[in-house]
C-alpha cells in the first residue's frame, strides 16, 4: 500500500486556531503525524524586556483568550513569590472564584467544540448557550467577558459584594441544572459513547512518559492537579481530584464533565466562606530573584519561569503551556488511528494554540 | 505562596547522568527553559515528583552552543529541544524527532538568541545638545529608512496599571 501525506490544518473545520499536521496515511490508517506550529507565534516572552514588570500582567492575560485570568493570576503569583508579597485572604478567594469560572466556561467551550467535531450540532449549541451564562457572571463581576483585567500584583482590582454574590449564586443554580442536562448526553448518549469509547487510549504509564498534564493525565488514572499545591484559596476549600482509569477519549470527556460540577462547587464554597477585608496590598520596589510558578489551568498545569534582576524589566519570562505539554500525547494518539478519528483525537487534548504560540 | 522547589547548577558534562537519575527516581519532565545571557545560554531542566520541583541548570557558551539531547531519557523532550533550536539557535545533538528548524515558522530567525549585553543608554539629548537645536531635530522629516518601532515606544499602547 502506497503512503500518502494528507495535510490537516492550519485551516480546518475542527480547528479554531492554526496548527498544521502532515498525516502520513496508508489506506485509511494514519501511520505518522508531523506537526508544524508557529503560524501565529507572537514572541510575548520577548516583550518582557520592554514592558514594566507590573504592566506585564496585561500581556500575560493576553496569552490566551480562554484561560486569560489564570495566566494573569499565575504571573502575579510568581512576582508575589519573588517579592514576598502577602496577598490578602479575600483577594485569594476572589482569584479562586474567577479562576474556576474560567475553568467552567473553558470546559463548556470544549464540550461544544467536541460535539461539533462529532457532528452533534444541537449539543454544541446548548453547550455554548450555557457558557454564555458563565460569561454573563464574569461580565457582571469584572466588567469583562474573556479578558477581565481583574488580577494585579498584590491582589485584585475588583470585589464581589452584596447583591452580586446573591445574583451569582442564583445564576450558578441555573448553570448547574442546565450543565447536568448537557453532560448527561455526553456521558450517557449511545452515539457519543460509540464515537469516543476505546478511541485514543493512553495508558497511565504512557501518559506519564509523554509528559501529559491536566484532564488528559487524569483520564489515564494519574491523580495530579496543581490546585493541590495550595495556591489561592484552594487549601481552605474541599476539593478532590477527579480521575478516570480508561484513558480513552470518553474518559477525557467524562473528566471534564465532572470537573464542571467540581468547579461550580468550589465557586459556591468560595463565595460563602470568603472572609471580609482588603483586596490588595500596595507593592513597592522591583523584583529580584527567580521562581517557577505552576497553576492548574482548564487544560492542565501551566509553568511560568520568571527571572528578575532588580530592575523594572524582567530578565526572562517563559511560559510552558498545557497544550505544549500535551502535544507529544496527541502525536502518539494519532499513530495508527483511523483517518476519521483524527478530528476527535485532536480535540480530545483540548488544544489551545494561542497559548502555545505565546 | 512560596512554591516548593530547588535549583542546582551542574556542569554540562554531567547533564545526561543527572537527568537519567531523575528518570530513575520516577520524576516527570516539567519544562526546559532557555535564557540568553551575555556571552552564554542558561538552560534549566525542571522535574517533578509529588508536586515538589527540582531544577538542574547548565550554562553553554554562545560561541558554539551545543547540548546533548535528553530525548533518549525523556522522549517527550523533543518539542522543548526543537524550540531551543528554533528560537535560540542552540544545537541539540541526538534529538529523536528533529524538525530541522521547521517547528516554528517565525518571521525572525532565532528571535530569542541574542546574547549581546544590552547597549548602554545614550546620555539624554538635553545634556549634550544646545536647546536651540532641539526644534530642528524634532521637525526633521521621517524618512522611509527610519524604523517605525524606534519612533513609537511599545509601552505607549499599554494602559496604565
Amino acid at each position: 500500500m502506497a503512503r500518502t501525506i494528507i495535510p490537516f490544518g492550519p485551516q480546518h473545520p475542527v480547528l479554531p486556531e492554526p496548527i498544521h499536521l502532515d498525516l502520513v496515511v496508508e489506506d485509511e490508517k494514519v501511520i505518522e503525524a508531523r506537526p508544524s506550529i508557529g503560524f501565529v507565534h507572537r514572541g510575548l516572552e520577548k516583550l518582557v524586556e520592554k514592558k514594566d514588570f507590573s504592566a506585564f500582567v496585561y500581556v500575560a492575560e493576553r496569552i490566551c483568550g480562554i484561560c486569560s485570568f489564570i495566566h494573569g493570576q499565575t504571573y502575579c503569583q510568581g512576582i508575589e513569590a519573588i517579592m514576598d508579597i502577602p496577598v490578602p485572604p479575600r483577594a485569594q478567594y476572589l482569584r479562586t472564584v474567577w479562576g474556576e469560572l474560567s475553568r467552567v466556561h473553558s470546559h463548556l467551550l470544549w464540550l461544544g467544540l467536541m460535539a461539533d467535531g462529532m457532528g452533534f450540532e444541537s449539543l454544541f449549541m446548548h453547550s455554548w448557550r450555557v457558557r454564555e451564562r458563565v460569561l454573563n457572571i464574569i461580565e457582571a463581576t469584572t466588567g469583562g467577558r474573556v479578558i477581565f483585567g481583574s488580577c494585579k500584583i498584590g491582589g485584585v482590582r475588583r470585589d464581589i459584594v452584596g447583591d452580586a454574590i446573591k445574583d451569582t449564586m442564583a445564576a450558578l443554580d441555573i448553570i448547574e441544572r442546565e450543565t447536568r442536562e448537557i453532560t448527561q448526553v455526553f456521558i450517557g448518549d449511545n452515539s457519543v459513547k460509540k464515537r469516543l469509547r476505546g478511541v485514543g487510549v493512553l495508558s497511565r504509564q504512557e501518559a506519564l512518559d509523554l509528559g501529559c498534564v491536566g484532564p488528559v493525565l487524569r483520564a489515564s488514572g494519574v491523580s495530579q492537579d496543581m490546585r493541590q499545591q495550595g495556591y489561592a484559596a484552594y487549601p481552605q476549600l474541599d476539593m478532590q481530584v477527579i480521575t478516570r482509569t480508561e484513558g480513552d477519549s470518553y474518559a477525557r470527556c467524562a473528566v471534564r464533565c465532572d470537573e464542571l460540577f467540581q468547579s461550580l462547587g468550589l465557586i459556591r464554597q468560595a463565595l460563602v466562606e470568603m472572609p471580609a477585608g482588603e483586596i490588595e496590598v500596595k507593592v513597592t520596589g522591583f523584583p529580584n530573584g527567580e521562581v517557577i510558578m505552576r497553576t492548574e489551568q482548564p487544560r492542565g498545569e501551566v509553568v511560568y519561569c520568571i527571572k528578575a534582576n532588580g530592575t523594572k524589566n524582567l530578565q526572562r519570562f517563559r511560559v510552558r503551556t498545557p497544550t505544549f505539554a500535551n502535544l507529544p500525547a496527541m502525536l502518539k494518539l494519532l499513530q495508527g488511528c483511523d483517518l476519521a478519528d483524527v478530528p476527535v483525537l485532536v480535540l480530545t487534548i483540548d488544544p489551545c494554540i494561542s497559548c502555545t504560540e505565546r | 505562596m512560596k512554591p516548593n522547589q530547588t535549583l542546582e547548577i551542574i556542569p554540562l558534562a554531567a547533564l545526561l547522568e543527572r537527568v537519567g537519575a531523575e528518570r530513575k527516581r520516577g520524576a516527570r519532565l516539567v519544562q526546559i527553559c532557555a535564557t540568553a545571557l551575555p556571552g552564554q545560554f542558561e538552560l534549566t531542566y525542571s522535574f517533578d515528583i509529588a508536586d515538589g520541583l527540582t531544577s538542574l541548570r547548565v550554562h553553554v557558551p554562545d560561541s558554539d552552543p551545543r547540548v546533548p539531547s535528553i530525548t533518549p531519557i525523556y522522549a517527550c523532550a523533543f518539542l522543548y529541544e526543537n524550540e531551543m533550536h528554533d528560537l535560540f539557535k542552540i544545537k541539540v545533538e541526538g534529538i529523536n524527532v528533529d524538525f530541522q528548524g521547521k517547528l516554528y515558522n517565525t518571521t525572525v530567525k532565532y528571535a530569542f538568541g541574542d546574547t549581546k549585553p544590552p547597549a548602554a543608554k545614550p546620555p539624554p539629548a538635553a545634556a549634550t545638545t544646545p536647546k536651540a537645536a532641539a526644534p530642528v531635530a524634532a521637525a526633521a522629516p521621517v524618512t522611509a529608512a527610519t524604523p517605525v518601532t524606534a519612533a513609537a515606544p511599545v509601552t505607549a499602547a499599554m494602559p496604565p496599571n
